[in-house]
């Protein structure tokens, strides 16, 4: 007898393991192998034990394979796998393995609103479907299994798409497969997969039940299989899954199975109903099965049908919240309400006949409509659709004689005994019992054993199954690639990156870039034969000695407007900023309301009623919102306005003491401009602000024009100190300056438990002022403690070794045992041209009182090196040089 | 994904809105008259019930203002939101 009926369909090639076979237009590869006579598919994970097909969906349990080609693709069901010319896949040892080359496929999202969504496209679901289509709401419908999209008319329909997800107000997530099934012919410009993210009004739940399998000695060789699979591949794919059949059933399942498989010619040499006293106690073969032990009798078969029940498939419904309630007629776990608007039907809902699957497909889209508020026509009732007597399930059979060899998770090697096995290490839960064995963990998350894993803890525990219920379900329903989640949001695309104007300088510069938030900020500019310390080098002598410039364009920038403007900078900062005259500038420093700095920024009062707010490069849509958190939700009364005005201004730095002499040559108006002032000038023709603030302690200037007009500016800056041969430097040589003065950069040298106090910026703490923004917390005891840890300078005795930042403090160089008292840690770290030699920013308990101390820093598996503490300030501490 | 209903925009995926915390937490009148232990409170103590909980929302990437919003914490269902 031949495994394939008679058909006229596309002979279609492919190898398994290496072997050439055909199979035929429409086939799964599971359908094919079984055509082929494949009846081992791989091993298991654990145990190594041969495995075969045992469904014929998404459940599937043991049937896993690699795909080859057109593209590697680990541990794919081979019964959700659809059969192209040319496929390659082989059979797995429980695991798959991940391309090494990377994935040339696209991916994409669809957002879709409907008014009822339907999952599942069985006779419920395309009764539902079809009767909602007709009254004029939007419907989806959606099905795992290739579905013809004009299945529903008036409806959408997406086959090969599961919805793996139900989250809360009835949104659900689902993966559409678009290309695998084509193949080799798969348009290269076409996503494979597709997300899609649905809201719908309502959900109707068509997603059917699951056979169980039952647990006896040996239920795992090749040649086990489901009932309804077994029918599935005969009238699906015109494929006998055996020549000789053997049925184990305790339910109409197996039966009607038996006749069909013998009306297409398959023997049938036995059918053990457990109903009526009837058993399997093992099976034989190698690697797959040739006999079956049924009541104590030896009878030769190549196929044994099981069923042990159905398990309405109730995933999605538990996700959403729904409660679950056990049937013991039944068998298995039925809904039982859920707060959100969703409705199971059909085998969902435990009805397992045809037509009653049809009658409440009507029923239930009648009651999504009326909820809707469309009007319905009467509805017929719909019958209880139970095709057995109550009982009519199997758990168990013969288990006691081997124990071990009664699978309950094939997936997971996961056996009866396992089972016991924690039992009797006192485990209670069935969710405890799943950490334990692993049950219900592989990739079928346990679909076809879940129930039946609760049933062998119940006999172990005489509990029964309504008290113990069953594991969580969660997300994903099936596994979903991480490539179809991020869509289109990867490489260049996972995150908005933020240029400023003049980017494409600092690109034609060969600048490598240093990400800061989302903004690249140019690094430093390296030439020929440069590295990073030797233009670092360069870039600060020449800012100390003669003139660089900066693009500082990255810098947050608020514009605060309106009558209460300085009262509100007045509360938000711990200084004083209404005393700013306008033309004056004032450096700020922001804490949250734990008293811990949370930025710091330069405020100028551009009018009576008008600031501009600088704030990190990092931090200003957080200061953004801090500002408008407490105008919006504390203090509506005051009338204060912020505008991000970032992006509306670039910058340019121009740093060091021929600063003022090169703006000299391209602005007129800026020889007597004082620190901490500004002013509008017109430089190179531009409309200008320019500010005498500085972050280097040197003579400065920071120049703003119009967004656009930055690489005009940039470039006449740059070329007006040529005769100065004017050096462009990046963030590092910024971070160096900064650090040679102790200046704090809000989070390197903070990290959300330092204050004011403890970076030395007390003078910058109001004590006027009667309250803002962390003033009380100030004086909580452990903000007021005297040995917290402070900012200070380090200078190793070696002065050419540069501390790696993030080392430890300790107080001897031979370490205590552990736990080794830890003093603090070095959060900045450099090598100063200016000092001639390396130092540090560290954050170190009593700091302050530790000045001239010797401390010890260990190097990870290296020595033990000696730093002296200093004050923070290393480099002009006089401040002498702010002048020029 | 929660479907919030902004006051001010109508409902919209939770995703544009981030999380404020418990409402109706007023920063004090007058902080300085607060012990330590009360000072403490304010900053660190807040509810957890089981059940309705008004809380905060700000529409950070939509009208970007902010809003109360009564959620069981059950269910996650938002049962009301206010301004």
């Amino acid at each position: 007898m031949n495994l394939r009926l008679p058909t006229t369909a596309d002979v279609l090639r492919f190898t398994f393991d290496g072997v050439e076979y055909t199979g035929h237009a429409g086939d799964t590869l599971a359908a094919a192998l079984l055509a082929n006579g494949v009846r081992q598919v791989g091993t298991s994970v654990r145990l190594g034990r041969p495995r075969g097909i045992m469904s014929a969906g998404s459940e599937e349990p043991t049937g896993v394979v690699q795909i080859e080609t057109p593209f590697a693709d680990p541990l794919r069901p081979a019964t959700m796998v659809e059969l192209f010319d040319g496929l390659a896949a082989t059979g797995l040892a429980g695991r798959g393995r991940l391309a090494d080359v990377p994935d040339p496929a696209r991916y994409d999202a669809v957002f879709a609103h409907c008014d009822v969504l339907v999952v599942g496209a069985g006779p419920a679901g395309t009764a539902a479907a079809a009767f909602a289509a007709r009254a004029g709401v939007r419907v989806m419908l959606c099905d795992e299994h290739p579905r013809d999209p004009a299945l529903v008319s008036g409806a959408t329909v997406l086959g090969r798409t599961t919805v793996f997800g139900y989250y809360d107000d009835n949104y659900l997530v689902a993966v559409e497969r678009r290309t695998d099934h084509l193949g080799f012919a798969a348009p290269a410009d076409m996503a494979r997969e597709r997300i899609w993210r649905i809201r719908a009004k309502r959900v109707i739940l068509a997603t059917g039940a699951h056979e169980r399998l039952i647990a006896f000695p040996g239920n795992d060789r090749p040649g086990v299989m489901l009932a309804g699979a077994a029918r599935t591949y005969l009238h699906r794919f015109g494929v006998v899954a055996g020549r000789r059949a053997v049925v184990f059933t305790a339910n109409r399942s197996g039966h009607q199975a038996a006749e069909d498989l013998a009306a297409a010619g398959v023997e049938i040499a036995a059918v053990a109903d457990a109903r009526e006293g009837r058993t399997v106690t093992g099976t034989e073969g190698a690697p797959a099965l040739t006999a079956v032990l049924v009541d104590g009798r030896r009878v030769e078969a190549d196929l044994l049908v099981v069923s042990g029940g159905w398990s309405p498939v109730l995933h999605l419904y538990s996700q959403a919240g729904g409660r679950l309630r056990y049937d013991e007629d039944l068998g298995a776990f039925l809904p039982d309400g859920c707060r959100q608007a969703v409705e199971p039907v059909g085998a969902a809902a435990g009805r397992y006949d045809h037509d009653a699957c049809a009658a409440d497909g009507v029923a239930v889209a009648a009651r999504a409509l009326t909820a809707l508020g469309v009007p319905t026509g009467p509805v017929p009732p719909v019958p209880a659709g139970r095709l057995d007597p109550p009982g009519s399930y199997l758990w168990r059979a013969a288990i006691d004689a081997a124990p071990h060899e009664a699978f309950v998770d094939l997936q997971r090697d996961v056996t009866v005994a396992d089972i016991r096995r924690a039992t009797g290490a006192g485990l209670r839960s069935v969710e405890h019992v799943k950490r334990y064995t692993t049950a219900g963990t592989a990739h079928d998350q346990g679909k076809t054993s879940g129930l039946l894993a609760s049933a062998t803890v119940g006999d172990a525990l005489g509990a029964r199954i309504a008290e113990l219920g069953v594991t969580t379900f969660r997300p994903p329903y099936t596994p979903v690639s991480f490539a179809a989640l991020a869509g289109r949001d990867r490489g260049d695309r996972f995150d908005p990156v933020r240029i400023t104007a003049i980017h494409d300088w600092h690109v034609a510069r060969g600048a490598p870039f240093e990400n800061v938030g989302q903004w690249k900020r140019p690094w430093y500019y390296p030439q020929p034969g440069e590295d990073l310390d030797a233009a670092v080098h360069r870039e600060c002598v020449a800012a100390r000695t003669g003139v660089a410039m900066m693009d500082a364009s990255t810098l947050g920038k608020i514009d605060v407007r309106g009558p209460d403007a300085a009262e509100f900078l007045d509360r938000m900062y711990t200084n004083v900023m209404s005393s700013l005259g306008v033309g004056a500038v004032r450096y700020g420093v922001m804490c949250r309301l734990d008293g811990m700095v949370f930025d710091d920024g330069t405020v100028a009062r551009l009018a009576e009623d008008r600031f501009l707010v600088t704030t990190t490069t990092g931090n200003a849509a957080a200061v953004l919102d801090w500002f408008e958190e407490w105008l919006q939700t504390e203090w509506p009364d005051l009338e204060v306005w912020c505008t991000s005005v970032t992006e509306q201004w670039s910058t340019v730095a121009v740093v060091g003491p021929q600063s003022r002499a090169v703006l000299g040559t391209i602005c007129g108006s800026l020889a007597d401009l004082p620190f901490m002032r500004w002013r509008d000038a017109t430089v190179a023709g531009l409309a200008a602000r320019v500010f005498r603030i500085s972050f280097s302690g040197e003579l400065a200037f920071e120049v703003n024009v119009p967004w656009w007009q930055g690489p005009a500016l940039w470039e006449a800056v740059h070329a007006a100190g040529q005769p100065w041969g004017i050096t462009p430097y990046g963030t590092q040589t910024m971070h160096v300056l900064r650090a040679e003065k102790g200046y704090p950069i809000i989070g390197q040298d903070t990290d959300g438990t330092v204050t004011p106090h403890d970076l030395g910026l007390a003078w910058a703490v109001s004590k006027k002022k009667t309250d803002f923004i962390g003033k009380r917390s100030f004086t909580r005891p452990d903000t007021a403690r005297p040995d917290r840890k402070h900012l200070v300078g380090l200078l190793p005795e070696d002065p050419a070794l540069r501390l790696p930042e993030g080392a430890h403090l300790v107080a001897s160089q031979e370490l205590p045992p552990p736990p080794v008292p830890l003093l603090g840690h070095v959060t900045s770290s450099y090598h100063s041209a200016a000092l001639g030699r390396t130092f540090a920013l560290a954050l170190v308990r009593s700091g302050r009182n530790r000045l001239g101390d010797r401390l010890w820093v260990p190097l990870g598996d290296g020595p033990v090196v000696p730093v002296t503490v200093t004050a923070p300030v290393l480099y002009d501490p006089e401040g002498t040089r702010r002048d020029g | 994904m929660l479907l919030i209903d902004c006051p001010w925009c109508g409902p919209r995926n939770e995703d544009e809105f981030h999380y404020g915390g418990q409402a109706h937490v007023a920063y004090p009148a007058d902080p300085a008259a607060l012990s330590d232990e009360e000072w403490g409170r304010y900053l660190f103590v807040r509810d957890n019930p089981k059940g309705p909980f008004a809380e905060r929302w700000c529409h950070s990437s939509g009208c970007r203002r902010w809003f109360n919003a009564v959620r069981d914490t059950r269910t996650n269902e938002v049962l009301r939101v206010y301004r």
